[in-house]
């Protein structure tokens, strides 16, 4: 583990399959495989998404504003809301939490790199190209437009080739997201540094590796029902067709099979960061470690035994229904124990309130309403009168706004010294945190009141005779106050760039192992892979606890702190490659292939090839 | 003692791992865990629209089960001839390595062949991928099994023209076992399929 040198096979460096140099500038950017530099490419590709799928929002609140509007047209409407869905699922919170993922965990667990370096490099340059994918269907033929689900018949037998984009584009982030999880899966079991075993590691990390695992078990069910949804609208099968004897009822099964897993793995990184954050404000370790990570777990297992509560009002009958709804009602129990830890880390801590401890908390609070709602869904016949209404919308976002954005908006703030060397503006953080939080309360919870009184999801406008206007409009002029907040943001971090790069290692005095290394930490991660004693590493070697409550500081130099500094001499890093870059061009090439020319799919398919026999042939070191 | 422990550990060209376990073989067993879910709805939807359809042909009328038990039997035999190849570049004996790598190869380019014999078949007696759910489902499960295959025949003969150049030794026999693992995978799925495809009966 001292090293991640790999010894030259074949000994054939330089010829035609040199491998790159640049380090600055726009090629070192495209060919690199440092997991640091990949994580932030996720961060600003997956931001970039968060701007267009939240502008998308902003559209969808324009059009409802008031009653009777014809702003979007029911056909546009249904463009919007579905480009929304997936982007917001597919393109935004799944990458960003892959940003954090790929930036944090070699640095948690004291590693170098990921497992499969150039290997992260292809998983971020498939999701890039999948979302460019599923973009470009605005301009090729009209974009998806039955919903992030996707719902046959609805999807197969809708005339334009939007669905077919959305099969293709999310079978592409499918492959992405699966290479991505066995990599990092790997990376978490087998690259610990000396002394880290499972129960040592930050929740961050165990978080992590459940998501990975849900990824890998709930990918290929999608996997299947796209290229089912795929096969059936380019050379007319009939998994979907009732005519031919077929049941549209299977999508939804593996629809959700994945569906619900998903939204564990949306929502299980931004737990995961909230449990970093609140113990290093509270000054105190985190209350029940290992309640937390067997919370986890189980949530990670019973996810899987909870689709139906998609799909009740379907007509599976009054014992699917309760069976799914018992197992609704127990997967609650893991999630609320996760909250009572959060509540005991802060009770009787030393707390401070900077930025990220707010949004941590925030999480804290908007994710028990989201998950409160939540558990009235699993009720049969309450959730009978709730589905397909903005009753459902609201429970949604709560836990996926108000949890997972707002779990990730308090990650930035709490890593950006570490990963930039620069402190984000406090002042202008916290005016972020309350407007977000104020706009995020008035844009969804009327939407409770909108659900119970009937509003329908999905329908492109309201008669003013209903007497939703009020509440409709109280939602719109929330959103734009999120879209300031964001703007807010966005302006911190463009005064952030300008400031010198001086930063302390640890700036906010936490306890895991990536504040032991600079800020911004060295190509190589750590000058001397540390040894890992206890949970909490970086605290330890800052503090002792000289009688039961009583928390004093190590004198310097105390406790082996200072390891000798070897400068990292002899590391050898993994050396950038074009290959992964290529080979998803060829993906790319062979996506659009698929849709409008066989020709264009045997190009991608053979740059494809290509790019990956290269990958294997390439000099393992220049 | 230590000293065996080292090197062991230069033998098989891998740093030590939290696990134990090499971090290629674990990715390994990780796609295969991830590929069997991906098997599972496949032949999920098959069973679920079993004896669904409306117009034929149906199973009972296209399938020939002597003739499919025979490639089954080729592609189960191939596994053993892996095994063989596994255990001669362990010995370091890299020709006998390569003869068993291209029996292997060649046993699965017996099986695919087979299929496409059998879909060529199947097509003439009036069975498409659009005729019926039974066309749908079987030519589909079928087929990705099928482009396994092929993936693994494409990988076996990589590793056949790479131990020409050096790439293959007795030092990193482990990049043959990580093929060996995808192989007899891809095996012990077929033998899934052809039981609950071809065996089960479906009635009338």
């Amino acid at each position: 583990m001292a090293s991640v040198s790999v010894p030259t096979t074949g000994g054939r460096a330089g010829g035609l399959l040199r491998r790159p140099t640049a380090t600055t500038g726009f090629w070192s950017w495209v060919t690199t495989v440092d997991h640091k530099k990949i994580g932030i490419l996720y961060g600003v590709t997956a931001f970039a998404f968060f701007i267009v799928g939240g502008t998308e929002a902003l559209l969808i609140r324009l059009q409802l504003a008031q009653p009777d509007q014809a702003l979007l047209s029911p056909s546009v409407y249904n463009e919007i809301f579905t480009m929304h869905g997936i982007t917001m699922v597919f393109l935004v919170v799944m990458p960003l939490s892959a940003a954090f993922i790929n930036y944090l965990i070699p640095l948690m667990i004291g590693a170098r790199d990921v497992a499969f370096p150039r290997l992260n490099a292809l998983s971020y340059w498939l999701f890039l190209f999948a979302g460019i994918f599923i973009y470009s269907s605005w301009f090729l033929g009209g974009a998806p437009n039955g919903g992030w689900f996707g719902y046959a018949p609805n999807a197969v037998l809708d005339p334009t080739r939007g669905m077919t984009f959305y099969a293709i584009g999310l079978l592409m982030a499918g492959v992405a997201s699966t290479v991505s999880a066995i990599n990092i899966a790997v990376t978490i079991l087998n690259m610990r540094a000396p002394g880290m075993t499972l129960f040592r590691m930050p929740v961050f990390a165990w978080m992590s590796l459940v998501v990975q695992f849900l990824l890998a078990f709930s990918l290929p069910i999608i996997t299947v029902a796209l290229f089912q949804l795929l096969f059936d609208k380019r050379f007319g099968t009939h998994f979907f067709d009732s005519v031919a004897g077929a049941d549209p009822v299977l999508w939804q099964h593996l629809f959700w099979l994945f569906g619900h897993p998903e939204v564990y793995i949306l929502i299980l990184p931004a737990m995961g960061i909230v449990s970093e954050i609140l113990p290093t404000f509270a000054r105190k370790p985190l209350f029940g470690y290992q309640f937390v990570v067997f919370s986890g777990i189980a949530i990670g297992f019973i996810g899987f035994g909870v689709w139906v509560h998609h799909m009740y009002a379907v007509g599976l009958g009054p014992i699917a229904n309760t069976a799914f709804g018992i197992s609704t009602i127990i997967i609650a129990v893991p999630t609320g124990v996760k909250i009572f830890n959060w509540l005991g880390t802060m009770w009787k801590g030393d707390l401070t309130f900077p930025t990220p401890m707010l949004f941590a908390i925030g999480f804290v609070a908007m994710f028990v309403i989201g998950g409160l709602s939540g558990v009235t869904h699993s009720v049969v016949p309450a959730d009978y009168q709730q589905t397909d209404t903005y009753y459902i919308v609201a429970h949604f976002h709560y836990v996926l706004f108000g949890g997972a954005i707002f779990g990730l908006f308090g990650g930035m703030y709490y890593w950006w010294p570490k990963v930039f060397g620069r402190k984000l503006n406090e002042g202008l953080g916290k005016v972020h945190f309350w407007l977000m939080l104020i706009g995020f309360n008035l844009t969804f919870g009327p939407m409770h009141v909108l659900g119970l009184q009937g509003m329908p999801r999905r329908i492109q406008t309201y008669p003013e005779e209903l007497g939703l206007t009020f509440w409709n409009l109280v939602s719109t002029v929330g959103a734009f106050m999120i879209a300031l907040a964001v703007l807010l943001f966005l302006i911190n971090v463009a005064m952030t760039q300008r400031k010198p790069k001086a930063m302390d290692a640890d700036p906010w005095d936490a306890r895991t192992l990536e504040w032991l290394t600079t800020s911004p930490p060295p190509e190589h991660n750590f000058d001397e892979i540390p040894t890992v004693h206890a949970l909490d590493e970086a605290w330890h070697r800052k503090y002792v606890e000289t009688a039961p409550g009583r928390v004093v500081p190590v004198p310097a130099g105390g406790s082996g702190a200072d390891e000798a500094a070897s400068a990292g001499h002899g590391v050898h890093l993994p050396a950038p490659s074009y290959y992964p870059v290529v080979a998803s061009l060829g993906v790319l090439l062979l996506g659009y292939g698929v849709v409008f020319s066989w020709w264009l799919a045997g190009v991608g398919a053979v740059v494809m090839l290509a790019g990956l026999y290269a990958w294997a042939l390439e000099p393992s070191v220049e | 003692m230590q000293e065996q422990a080292a090197i062991h550990v230069f033998e098989s060209e891998h740093e030590a791992t939290s696990t134990g376990l090499p971090n290629v073989k674990l990715a390994m067993w990780l796609f295969l865990a991830s590929d069997v879910l991906l098997f599972g709805a496949l032949i999920t939807s098959y069973v679920v629209y079993r004896g669904r359809s409306v117009v034929g042909p149906y199973p009972n009328d296209v399938f020939d089960i002597p003739f499919t038990s025979v490639s089954s039997f080729v592609l189960l035999a191939s596994s053993l001839t892996m095994v063989l190849a596994l255990a001669s570049v362990q010995r370091g004996d890299l020709p006998r390595m390569r003869l068993w790598l291209l029996a292997t190869a060649l046993l699965g380019l017996a099986f695919v062949g087979g299929q496409v014999y059998e879909f060529t078949t199947f097509y003439e007696e009036g069975l498409t991928l659009t005729t019926n759910v039974f066309g749908t489902t079987f030519y589909v499960l079928t087929g990705f099994h099928g482009t396994h295959v092929a993936i693994g025949i494409l990988m076996l003969l990589s590793l056949f023209s790479l131990s020409f150049g050096g790439r293959i030794t007795q030092r990193n026999s482990m990049t043959v076992e990580i093929v060996g693992l995808y192989w007899h995978f891809v095996d012990i799925v077929w033998i899934v399929i052809f039981t609950v495809v071809y065996l089960i009966p479906t009635g009338p």
